[in-house]
């Protein structure tokens, strides 16, 4: 049983436990049940048949999510998406501005309102948020799921969290971003 | 020090080295400012984290492509069906004695049986029956439920945090399951009282490490897929605890 040879039957066993995290990734990509049920049941496919040149030892969880993304972007959902988010450059993040006890009250908002500051980012910021905070994957391992640099990782991570704010902040004054 | 503004986020990730990490925290030590501003990235990011988890796939999309999964890819040969297996064992049977084979199966089960819980843990929708990250309200749930008690480590400090407990059956007996969360890897904690006869050491399956000991009449087996570093270094903090 413990053999250190890699075995073919692993996929059932990497992939199913990540089925409802993966799903709830789907849904906040695509923002319906039927597109995410397609998105989870392609992304199930693709993974199944491309199982052999995943590299084992390398990050599956990193790996499968690299391909729900690639088939959402390619999906009818995914063509409308915009994915610039202002990282051509890769210059560091700039500093954000510091906050002042307020803005730590804006944060301890209700779910809700968290909740619709996600749907309102662009996808690629509320992508990297999901990661970094849902997921808590490490920047290494964004970087290996969304096929960017570490720099761009922390730089688009840092305007995203910029973006949330602002749009928890607008949501709270009740004004419009 | 001017203040380390760009480096709050990766601070709150957690992915400062050890010497920016320290630097860092001796200037929120005396700068009120980013003390804030860590603090309020920090909530931010814990309310995104319950706030994010807001959709489940239905019990019949995911029996579907669990069906599908299954049927198109079977689980691996058990050691048994395994013909290289079976012939080892057959030469083995001839030259060393029964009790020692059927010793070496029984581990294998053991452990295998403990990774199949674990995994199962992960797919639940409710993996622990204790939910809290404190351990002063976990071991004693357990009390009246176990007929051995054990001490939980004080994890403040370390990258692990502790998810809840839950009670198991093993060998028809109740024994304890304790989950942990290290980044997005989940750890399970066995404590066994019954004989198992898990052996212990360090052994790896299809990326799932286990780490087993015994101590004070007590079996523990660690399970994930984390690192065999990071199952370890959990493995130390329960063993000192034990200790204590
Ligand atoms: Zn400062
Ligand atoms: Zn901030």
């Amino acid at each position: 049983m413990f053999q250190s040879a890699p075995v073919n039957g692993s996929f059932e066993e990497l992939a199913m436990p990540l089925f409802g995290r993966l799903y709830n990734l789907a849904y906040w990509l695509a923002r319906d049940r039927a597109s995410a049920e397609d998105l989870v049941q392609e992304t199930y496919m693709k993974a199944l048949r491309g199982f052999a040149s995943f590299q084992p030892g390398t990050n599956f969880r990193a790996w499968i999510y690299r391909i729900l993304r690639n088939t959402f972007l390619t999906s009818q959902a995914g063509l409308n998406v915009s994915l610039s988010f202002d990282d051509a450059d890769e210059t560091p993040p700039e500093p954000a501005e510091l906050h002042t006890p307020e803005s730590i009250l804006l944060v301890r908002a209700e779910q809700d309102l968290v909740r619709r500051a996600l749907e309102m980012l662009p996808v690629p910021a509320r992508e990297i948020i999901l990661l970094c905070d849902f997921e808590e994957m490490s920047y290494s391992e964004i970087s290996q799921a969304l096929g960017i640099p570490m720099g761009t990782v922390m730089s688009r991570l840092s305007r995203a969290r910029k973006a949330m704010r602002n749009l928890l902040a607008a949501q709270l004054e009740g004004t419009k971003p | 020090m001017t203040c380390p503004t760009n480096q709050l986020d990766a601070f709150v990730d957690g992915e400062l080295s050890p010497a920016a990490l320290a630097a860092v925290e001796a200037h929120l030590q005396t700068c009120p400012a980013c003390s804030a501003h860590a603090l309020a990235q920090m909530q931010l990011k814990n309310s995104v984290r319950a706030a994010a988890d807001a959709y489940q796939p239905s019990p019949e999309f995911r029996a579907r492509i669990a069906a599908q999964v299954a049927t198109k890819q079977r689980r691996p040969l058990h050691f048994w069906l395994s013909p290289a297996l079976a012939l080892v064992a057959a030469v083995v049977l001839v030259a060393i004695s029964v009790p020692l084979i059927a010793r070496h199966y029984a581990h294998e089960r053991a452990l295998s049986e403990l990774l199949d819980l674990h995994v199962s843990t992960l797919a639940s929708a409710n993996p622990v029956d204790v939910v809290s990250t404190d351990r002063h309200t976990v071991k004693p749930w357990f009390q009246g439920k176990l007929p051995f008690t054990f001490n939980l480590p004080d994890l403040t400090y370390s990258p692990y945090t502790l998810l809840g407990g839950k009670l198991i059956f093993f060998n028809h007996a109740p024994e304890a399951q304790l989950l942990f969360s290290f980044r997005q890897h989940r750890i399970s904690v066995f404590v066994l009282k019954s004989a198992t006869s898990s052996r212990d050491g360090v052994q790896t399956e299809d990326g799932f490490t286990t780490e087993s000991w015994t101590a004070g009449g007590l079996h523990c087996i660690v399970v994930s897929d984390a690192s065999a570093a990071d199952v370890h270094a959990l493995a130390d903090l329960m063993r000192s605890a034990q200790a204590k």
